[in-house]
């Protein structure tokens, strides 16, 4: 039997110390993460934030998505029926020192963020050999 | 029947529909087959004006030559595929938390509306579906007169 599958955008737990300045709701964009031979390409789904709203950063080992959504406003309408909320996108990701920090390419379409984060090339092999004493 | 009985309750938190969706979901979990996408994909709103209704849905990532939008009545039907990408050899996933697979969702829509004039966007991953009401169903103002 396969787990619990959350379907609804999932609100961030953020700590009391990090309280936000901006009174909006934050979620937590779904992803795939796929490994690729020379890659890992990370898909994060930010319906309602489009290239100039999604921000990615890095610092140290820190990978950050933030994606800001304007609020729907049909006006003459009124909401009668809601399924989902509008907010802001965030995540964050620990990412290992075998990425290339250079060559980080992010798109935006249909909703949808795409990361490639290529390996770097001194990191493709280092095994190291035990011994016995 | 046309899933959520939304305008049964007019307000925004409708207990049967809750009702319905956890029974679903206990019906999902319990049955240890796992459909291949759950009936509440994709979410959607609906907001109403005197003139016509504007229904959005949350479709990240999706074609949108793949989508359909059908209305019969007073029933608005949004179908479609959300496809997962295709992996080639050597990879693999490290996780997958987005939604995959076929997904239809039934509305049914306060009045009926104009079937011709139905316009469908699709932009940022957002579905906007705008239905303007059927001449015929459009309420009528009657005047009061005095003798």
């Amino acid at each position: 039997m396969e787990g619990k599958v959350e379907y609804h955008k999932k609100p961030v737990q953020t700590p009391v110390e990090m309280e936000r300045t901006r009174n909006r709701k934050v979620y937590v964009p779904k992803v795939d993460i796929i490994e690729t031979g020379n890659a890992m390409v990370m898909y994060a789904d930010v319906p309602g934030a489009d290239e100039k709203s999604v921000e990615v950063t890095l610092e140290k080992n820190v990978l950050t998505i933030t994606g800001t959504v304007a609020p729907q406003e049909f006006p003459g309408r009124s909401i009668a029926y809601s399924e989902y909320d509008v907010g802001d996108y965030e995540r964050v990701f620990t990412i290992s020192d075998e990425v290339d920090r250079d060559r980080i390419g992010a798109v935006v379409k249909n909703g949808v963020l795409k990361l490639t984060l290529h390996k770097a090339p001194q990191a493709e092999v280092k095994k190291i050999a035990v011994r016995t004493e | 029947m046309f899933g959520p009985g939304m305008w049964r309750f007019g307000g925004r938190m409708d207990p049967l529909h809750e009702m319905q969706r956890l029974q679903g979901e206990m019906n999902r979990v319990f049955s240890g087959l796992g459909q291949p996408l759950n009936p509440e994909v994709p979410p959607v709103n609906a907001w109403v004006g005197e003139s016509d209704v504007v229904v959005t849905a949350e479709l990240p990532g999706v074609d949108p030559g793949k989508v359909d939008v059908s209305v019969v009545g007073d029933t608005l039907t949004i179908s479609g595929v959300l496809e997962a990408e295709a992996l080639k050899a050597g990879e693999s996933y490290h996780r997958q938390e987005r939604s995959h697979g076929r997904f239809t969702r039934s509305l049914q829509l306060p009045f009926h509306v104009e079937a011709g004039n139905v316009e469908a966007k699709y932009e940022r991953g957002i579905l906007r579906v705008t239905l303007p009401r059927a001449e015929a169903d459009k309420p009528r103002r009657v005047s009061v007169k005095s003798e």
